[in-house]
């Protein structure tokens, strides 16, 4: 591994891991339904980043761009089913509060 | 030909979808079951090495990169079996046309995100088509918009992508040692390098994310609420296959032909099996809801497939591989039953219940066979199963997990014969006496079940010999 | 190096933003914020394609579906997350623990990847990449697409009642 490489390598690896946990803080610390899907969203960032650098490092973008875009793709169905399971939510019970959701018992 | 167990079903949802609703919603049902049917009957009577033999004009064109081995053709033969059996409770307990044909179409594209998972060759598309299945079952969950339901699903999407971001990662890990997301690139790269933190951090974030989608013990909080708050034909197709694919296959293939037994952490993965054991079996004790408590019971006996994964001995392994078979028909048939008391009594609570018995004859009889087979009572298939298991690890040393199993079966015939005598046995509850047994559509896979899972118990040398000892080879 | 390090540093506070401000719409555009630095350093790392994907689609279309949310489900307890931004800190602090731990790994440089660098045999091309090498994942990008139709077609309906 060239110096360069070394350079680039140990900031982006930090910076996915700060987002890992940044992710992980905002899912368990909101009551708000859209938060924790704001927060899941920082954490898919992260494996973002930790994949084009993979790609980057090891000279194979072709194929961690490929990864990347199916990821983006799979991202988004995601996210729109889990705005539609929010929206029944509030149509429910006209609340997206966690809080008032726990009807079911771990 | 193995390209058609994806292609067919993906130009059926295209058929479905482009003549006009009114036209395809009648036929949409036979559809949808009579396709998991022909897959049982190509993986039951045809073995897997006929298959690779007939040529088929796509290959020339595209590179799908599929194989099936021994283990796949048990995993094919178990989704056709629960996707029948879900597509039939599904026809018969959800109410309107359009409830049904959205849920025959979601059912196709959780079929074949299934049957692309365990046939798939390449870690990436196993990730892929795991979320294809992942998506089919949000939907699924959360289709009758009850509160519930729609709780369920959220907690199930956000643990999902969770375990979803953890795979992904250990795939950039992966990409980093291997430059490659193939089976074989990747298996020999962590081969190559055991000693390597990057290699053991990658293997240990995916077994970590694997844990997640198959609800095993520290992480299965989103399970029952998933299970117990779906539509009954719903929690048949997840308790039976879905997180049975999702997780314990994709688990079981990661550890045995990807990481290899010997890189992967076998004392984790035995402590956690029998940790799930445990606390499942324990968990179910205190449940009043029938589905709720199944869930539990299918946290326990997954843990005893995760504690035959991480023996790692050859016997252990088909033993696991048996269990998950055995597990796939006798919760099925649980669930059915539970949609069956559901779809008469418009509840689960088990105590609004008892003396189901004397007006749901058949119900109550299928119950005890799924019961008895559950807690390993022979002969009955899940006692085979669980005694492969029990043997290979007391062979290869493992005093007390053996001990743990064989007594952990004690308490799942505690809680099911305790639920049994409530619901089941004694007096007849006030107020139930113009109860009838539910109809045709919704017995009928109970029989069909109780009647495959007493087969396999009695001729189990044959499957053993056919469809278990196989898995073996995959070995190496 | 320098920009990289720049672009890396503007990446983390616009993620620290997002989690940190009270407004639920804020957050959002928070989000689009960080997709969009994402976007410009995946261009930096070699990977144009996966950056326009991540800035048309993750910066220009989910925080579209957030802010439908959101203004569908308005009226929100904005005053109840304020109180709890002060309690939290006592609740999630080994997160920040994490956080020192992190930083001190990585003045170790211990994050290093301790595996010689594999030889690339694809080509660098994710033209050819998909559509010539991972028909499968096409078929499953496929799949998902139509499953997400689906949960569009069920989930948006209004119940009549």
């Amino acid at each position: 591994m060239s110096p360069d490489l070394t350079q680039v390598f140990w900031p982006f690896s930090a910076a996915a891991i700060l987002l890992f946990v940044m992710g992980t803080y905002y899912v368990l610390v909101t009551f708000n339904l859209i938060r924790a899907l704001i927060g899941v969203e920082i954490l898919i960032k992260g494996a973002t980043l930790l994949i084009i650098l993979a790609g980057y490092v090891t000279g194979n973008t072709g194929l961690t761009q490929a990864l990347v875009i199916t990821l983006i793709v799979i991202e988004v169905v995601i996210m729109v089913v889990a705005g539609g399971v929010i929206l029944c939510v509030y149509r429910n019970n006209k609340s997206i509060d966690v809080r008032e959701l726990r009807s079911l018992k771990g | 030909m193995l390209p058609l167990f994806i292609l067919v079903p993906l130009f059926c949802l295209i058929l479905l979808n482009v003549p006009p609703k009114a036209i395809v919603k009648r036929p949409a049902f036979w559809l949808v079951a009579a396709l998991p049917l022909v897959q049982v009957f190509l993986t039951a009577f045809h073995p897997v090495a006929v298959w690779d033999e007939i040529r088929n004009p796509f290959n020339s064109y595209f590179i799908f990169n599929l194989s099936v081995d021994a283990l796949s053709t048990v995993l094919l033969l178990s989704i056709g079996i629960v996707v029948f059996i879900a597509a039939l409770v599904g026809r018969y307990t959800l109410s309107g046309e359009t409830q049904r044909f959205n849920f025959f179409n979601l059912l196709l594209v959780a079929f074949l995100g299934m049957n692309a998972t365990v046939m798939v060759q390449d870690i990436f598309a196993l990730y892929v088509f795991i979320e294809v299945t992942a998506v089919a079952s949000f939907i699924l969950i959360a289709m009758q918009k009850d509160k519930p339901a729609l709780e369920g699903a959220f907690k199930y999407i956000i643990l999902s992508v969770v375990a979803t971001v953890l795979m992904l990662s250990s795939i950039a890990l992966i990409v980093m040692a291997a430059g490659d997301t193939s089976f074989a690139a990747v298996s020999s790269a962590i081969r190559a390098y055991p000693a390597s933190v990057l290699v053991k951090v990658a293997v240990n974030l995916f077994l970590c994310g694997l844990f997640i989608k198959a609800g095993i013990v520290p992480f299965h909080g989103w399970l029952p609420d998933a299970y117990s708050a779906a539509p009954s034909s719903v929690s048949v197709l997840l308790a039976g296959i879905i997180t049975k694919v999702s997780g314990v296959y994709v688990l079981i293939r990661m550890v045995v032909t990807v990481f290899g037994i010997e890189q992967s952490p076998q004392a984790v993965l035995m402590f956690v099996g029998a940790l799930s054991i445990v606390a499942g079996a324990l968990a179910a004790i205190g449940q009043s809801d029938f589905k709720r408590m199944l869930a539990y019971s299918s946290v326990s006996q997954v843990g005893y497939i995760i504690l035959g994964l991480g023996c790692g001995t050859p016997l252990a392994l088909a033993g696991a591989v048996f269990h998950l078979f055995n597990h796939a028909l006798f919760k099925t048939l649980l669930f059915v039953n539970a949609a069956a008391v559901q779809e008469k009594l418009g509840t689960v609570d088990m105590n609004k219940m008892s003396g189901l018995s004397v007006k749901m004859p058949v119900t109550g009889a299928t119950s005890v066979v799924a019961l008895l087979s559950t807690a390993g009572i022979p002969p009955l298939s899940g006692f085979w199963s669980k005694l492969i298991i029990a043997m290979a690890l007391w062979q290869s040393g493992q005093y007390a997990y053996t001990i743990i199993a064989v007594l952990a079966s004690v308490l799942t015939l505690a809680y099911f014969l305790s639920m049994q005598r409530r619901v089941f046995f004694g007096k007849l509850q006030e107020g139930l006496e113009n109860l009838t047994e539910a109809r045709l559509g919704l017995i009928l896979p109970a029989i069909i079940l109780a009647v495959v899972t007493v087969g396999v118990g009695l001729a189990f040398p044959i499957v053993l010999d056919k469809l278990i000892l196989p898995v073996q080879n995959i070995l190496k | 190096m320098a920009i990289n390090f720049i672009l890396v540093v503007a990446l983390l506070l616009a993620a620290l933003w997002t989690v940190m401000t009270a407004r639920l719409i804020r957050s959002a555009f928070g989000l689009a914020l960080t997709s969009a630095v994402l976007a410009i350093l995946l261009f930096r790392l070699d990977s144009p394609m996966a950056a326009v994907f991540e800035l048309s689609v993750c910066a220009g279309l989910i925080p579209v579906i957030f802010v439908t949310t959101i203004s569908l489900t308005h009226r929100l307890s904005q005053d109840a997350f304020q109180i709890r931004q002060k309690e939290r800190w006592g609740k999630y602090w080994y997160l920040l623990v994490i956080v020192v731990l992190v930083g001190v790994l990585l003045s170790r440089r211990a994050l290093l990847p301790d595996v010689p660098l594999p030889v690339v045999t694809h080509p660098t091309d994710v033209r050819i990449v998909m559509w010539n090498m991972h028909h499968v994942d096409l078929l499953g990008q496929v799949a998902v697409i139509l499953a997400g139709v689906f949960g569009v077609v069920i989930l948006f309906k209004e119940v009549k009642k």
